[in-house]
């Protein structure tokens, strides 16, 4: 069956796009259709299989960026993953990593899910639990989803609308669930005072989610929200039976709704996942099961990890961040072992931001100075070079996020080490032609940054900007430190190191809490400090409400540009991460919307 | 006839010093140590690279390791010892800077812990009764105080500019402060021992019957008796210092960066453990600095006190 599939269309990406959505919205079940989509369009490029799977991409460098490696439909054996520490918590409700995110779909359906395909495919949401994406009614403040009929939970009992009603609820107890996301609470109506279903029992919570029958959940918003979707596939969004919910413990008594249960948990040591025999592949056009089992070692040391992985002792370090500094060089000077990698591009950006409460950086000009007299590379090189620190970085926006447009305000110079003369003209503008001298803060037990900074004052240097590095822990970095807006002004804290990540691939996710003035807080806390413009909170709110996708999309890249326009934000990488491919396992892609491998779809040699 | 010359104590002492080889060993290298730590502007200006300059045209960007280029981790004739990682700053450069550091931290918190420990120890020996009671148990606090603990929080918290100081200068009087201060305990008990035994010995009764005052037998009659045990406690004190306060910037919380300290050298290190070179100049600079001392200090002990051997 492969080979009728592997000579149809050349173009990879268009077949299993345009294959799989079609079908998904017409029959119900279709799983082994899709199971054939995929691996047929993997198989593509099987004109040299020489491992007898069926084909699908080389073994070589970035194989797993575009396609599927090792296609296969073959059942059973054990996937074993590492973890360097442990999870934030297991529970779908807390749980506050993309990496946990990626790996709960294995016990949990989320309302809707992001689609287990390789490259760009994955930006596409499409229905799990439910039978089709959210249906928007009165300008996006109400969205209603129809629930899939016979899903049950691993005791046997079958997943109805409140049990969906009654995990996302209990997931806007904070108390109880300090680590999860807010987005729920934030947007959703609940009635004034309410504090999850564990403190406002028998609380009439129709206001904000309603189920008018046993297959029908509807969400009632304060405003109307375009992206709702994007919280409809949050793991807070797997049912969770209230009669068998035990709050904050829940964590390690987790009832599955998806094809795997959990086995043998010792927290902070080892779990497994064994197969949920009342799970039904017929209800589940996205996900294949194959593995009979994944083992789960926590607490491994990070750098054991990488050479258990090379050494196929282990299938995957299931973080999802990387090789280790020590296992880089080992990995890109081994022509074997690059080929056994995947270099995949992260919706981050590591950035400074450049405070204009802090004089003389509030004069504009002061602050494109520093814009042109950094040396670009120099960042780059700060965070691990091209290949485990990222792209060099022109934009807000990093290049995952739909509606990026690509420009440059600031050009460094042809070899991207910063343009001095124009750095001296903008500083001549300024007012302070021999330049001035402020502080810089960074994490300090965060290496990269505080390279970082010190590639910052090598690069200021040479236009008179004398800066002063101040590190601080990164535990209280936003809450005391570079986040507090009275310490930065009394500190003179210029610049300081910065990050951020999409909690989902949207420009609403990325930017509103970096570009927004009306989240920093005056007790500190917020990852924004330096961007205070309120035209751009007007262009935010504008593309908040609207709900075609396509028109929000066009919305983002403007409002990039005023805050570089306003140089508050010196953009240093867009992140990548060198990933090591597993050596045993089949159907290995990197999903972009988790920006590692899809933890979904594996299956074992 | 030739005349029987009287030999003093120090004259005894130093030739037994001058034969130990091993301990003038030590001596030479700690000289070395302080001159090269004196005149380190000088030597980078004459042979070096800027400790802080980054040389990025020599790491391995395009490749992606951020290795140094060329073979033992970019050594060559201009960075004898190569250069770092990442940013290419030159490694002999920063060990040379790295000893001003550690040598002015070392020597001025041995020279706290000393001068606190000899005047507690002195007054607690001499006077006993309820004023060595208090200042033993006092000694016993401060030997039980969780030092590393107490020294990442005080260095946590102390603001960028307190006492009048900012920066590295403040930094280092903070260390100094840390080390210096929790360290009297041990040469107080060592002195406060010697004293008790020297107060009750012939020639401080015979001052006392002359009508002696207690001033005058304290530093006349005590002190040059206590000055051999503390002399070679204070040298072996030095390495100690030397070793925390690698430690405490080892950990993050000594000097800021870029500053270029040993143990913050060391600790840059750990994260390129495939690289030793980076990791084997500071090492090395601390393990010989460390045994310097420690030889020094072994040979003074014998000489002072030939029956200790």
């Amino acid at each position: 069956m492969n080979s009728t599939f592997t000579t149809s269309g050349s173009d990879k990406k268009g077949c299993t796009t345009t294959m799989s959505i079609k079908r998904l919205r017409t029959v119900a079940a279709l799983s082994a259709v899709v199971a054939l989509a995929l691996s047929a369009c993997g198989g593509n490029g099987g004109d040299d299989n020489a491992n007898g799977t069926g084909g699908g991409a080389k073994n070589e460098f970035n194989a797993a960026l575009t396609e599927v490696v090792n296609p296969s439909d073959k059942k059973g054996g054990t996937v074993k993953m590492g973890h360097s520490d442990t999870w934030d918590s297991l529970d779908p409700g807390e749980t506050y990593y993309g990496y946990a995110w990626n790996f709960a779909r294995l016990y949990g359906r989320s309302l809707l899910m992001f689609k287990p395909a390789p490259g760009k495919a994955a930006n596409e949401l499409v229905p799990d639990l439910a039978e089709g994406l959210g249906v928007p009614t009165d300008g996006g403040k109400t969205w209603t989803y129809k629930i899939r009929k016979g899903v049950k939970f691993e005791d046997g009992t079958e997943v109805k609308a409140k049990d969906v009603k009654y995990a996302v609820l209990r997931s806007t107890d904070k108390e109880t669930f300090p680590n999860g996301p807010a987005y729920f609470e934030a947007f959703l109506n609940l009635p004034a005072g309410y504090k999850g279903p564990y403190k406002s029992k028998g609380v009439n919570t129709d206001s904000a989610i309603s189920t008018p029958d046993d297959y029908t959940i509807v969400f009632h918003l304060k405003n109307g929200f375009g992206g709702f979707d994007y919280l409809a596939q949050l793991a807070q969004t797997m049912p969770v039976p209230e009669a068998k919910d035990t709050g904050a413990k829940y964590r390690n008594t987790i009832v599955s709704s998806g094809p795997y249960k959990f086995a043998n948990l010792q927290p902070d040591k080892s779990f497994e996942l064994v197969r949920n025999d009342q799970w039904d592949q017929a209800t589940d056009p996205n996900r294949k099961a194959l593995p009979d089992k994944y083992e789960v070692a926590l607490k491994v040391n990070a750098d054991d990890i990488d050479n258990r992985v090379i050494s196929g002792d282990l299938d995957i370090d299931v973080s999802g961040t990387g090789v280790q500094p020590a296992s880089l060089s080992k990995v890109l000077t081994d022509p074997a072992l690059k080929a056994q990698a995947d270099n995949a591009t992260l919706a981050r950006l590591w950035y400074t931001s450049v405070n204009p409460t802090v004089p003389p950086l509030n004069n504009v000009e002061c602050r494109r100075a520093i814009q042109y007299a950094m040396d670009k590379t120099s960042y780059q090189t700060a965070y691990g070079g091209p290949f485990s620190g990222g792209d060099l970085a022109t934009t807000v926006m990093p290049p995952l996020v739909p509606g990026y447009e690509k420009f440059d305000l600031y050009p460094a110079g042809p070899d991207s080490k910063g343009d001095l003369d124009k750095a001296k003209e903008s500083l001549t503008k300024c007012g302070q032609p021999n330049g001035f001298a402020t502080n810089m803060a960074y994490r300090s037990d965060r290496p990269r940054e505080k390279a970082t900074a010190e590639a910052f004052q090598q690069a200021l240097k040479r236009v008179g900007i004398n800066l002063t590095l101040k590190g601080y822990p990164s535990g209280d970095y936003f809450s005391q430190y570079a986040g507090n807006p009275p310490f930065v002004v009394a500190n003179k804290i210029g610049l300081a190191t910065n990050g951020w990540g999409a909690d989902w691939n949207d420009g609403f996710g990325f930017l509103s809490q970096i570009v927004d003035s009306r989240v920093i807080r005056a007790t500190g806390g917020s990852s924004n400090t330096s961007v205070r413009l309120p035209d751009v909170d007007k262009m935010l709110d504008a593309a908040l409400a609207e709900t075609d996708t396509a028109k929000r999309e066009k919305l983002w890249s403007p409002i990039d540009k005023r805050v570089m326009e306003e140089a508050v934000i010196y953009p240093g990488v867009y992140a990548k991460s060198l990933l090591l491919r597993p050596k045993n396992l089949t159907n290995v892609f990197v999903s972009d919307a988790f920006n590692m491998y899809d933890y979904l779809t594996l299956g074992v040699k | 006839m030739g005349k029987i010359e009287g030999r003093s104590l120090g004259q005894i002492a130093w030739m037994r010093l001058k034969r130990d080889k091993v301990a003038i060993a030590g001596f030479v290298v700690i000289v070395l140590l302080i001159l090269m730590a004196v005149f380190a502007n000088l030597i980078i200006k004459l042979i070096g690279h800027p400790p802080n300059e980054f040389n990025q045209d020599l790491i391995d960007t395009a490749g992606g390791t951020l290795a140094p280029l060329g073979k033992f981790g970019g050594m060559s004739w201009d960075h004898p010892f190569g250069v770092e990682p990442v940013n290419g700053r030159d490694i002999m450069s920063r060990v040379i800077y790295g000893s001003r550091i550690s040598l002015l931290i070392a020597f001025f918190a041995t020279l706290l812990s000393v001068a606190i420990g000899t005047t507690m120890g002195i007054v607690a020996g001499f006077f006993g009764g309820w004023v060595d009671a208090l200042i033993s148990r006092l000694m016993d606090v401060f030997l039980a105080f969780p030092l590393l603990v107490f020294a990442i929080a005080l260095a946590g918290v102390v603001p960028d500019d307190a006492f009048g100081l900012q920066g590295d200068s403040l930094r280092i009087v903070l260390l100094i402060f840390i080390i210096g201060f929790f360290n009297w305990p041990y040469i107080g008990r060592i002195v406060r021992g010697q004293t008790i035994s020297l107060r009750e010995r012939e020639f401080v009764d015979a001052a006392r019957s002359l009508g002696a005052r207690r001033p005058y037998i304290l530093f006349t009659e005590l002190l040059p008796n206590l000055i051999a045990p503390i002399l070679v406690y204070a040298t072996l004190l030095i390495p100690t210092n030397i070793l925390f306060e690698a430690a405490l910037s080892f950990l993050g919380v000594g000097v800021r960066a870029p500053t270029a300290t040993w143990g913050g050298m060391l600790s840059d290190a750990v994260t390129f453990y495939t690289m030793p070179h980076f990791m084997l100049w500071p090492g090395l600079a601390i393990f010989i600095t460390v045994l310097a001392f420690n030889l020094f200090g072994d040979g003074l002990r014998d000489a002072l006190d030939p029956r200790s051997r």
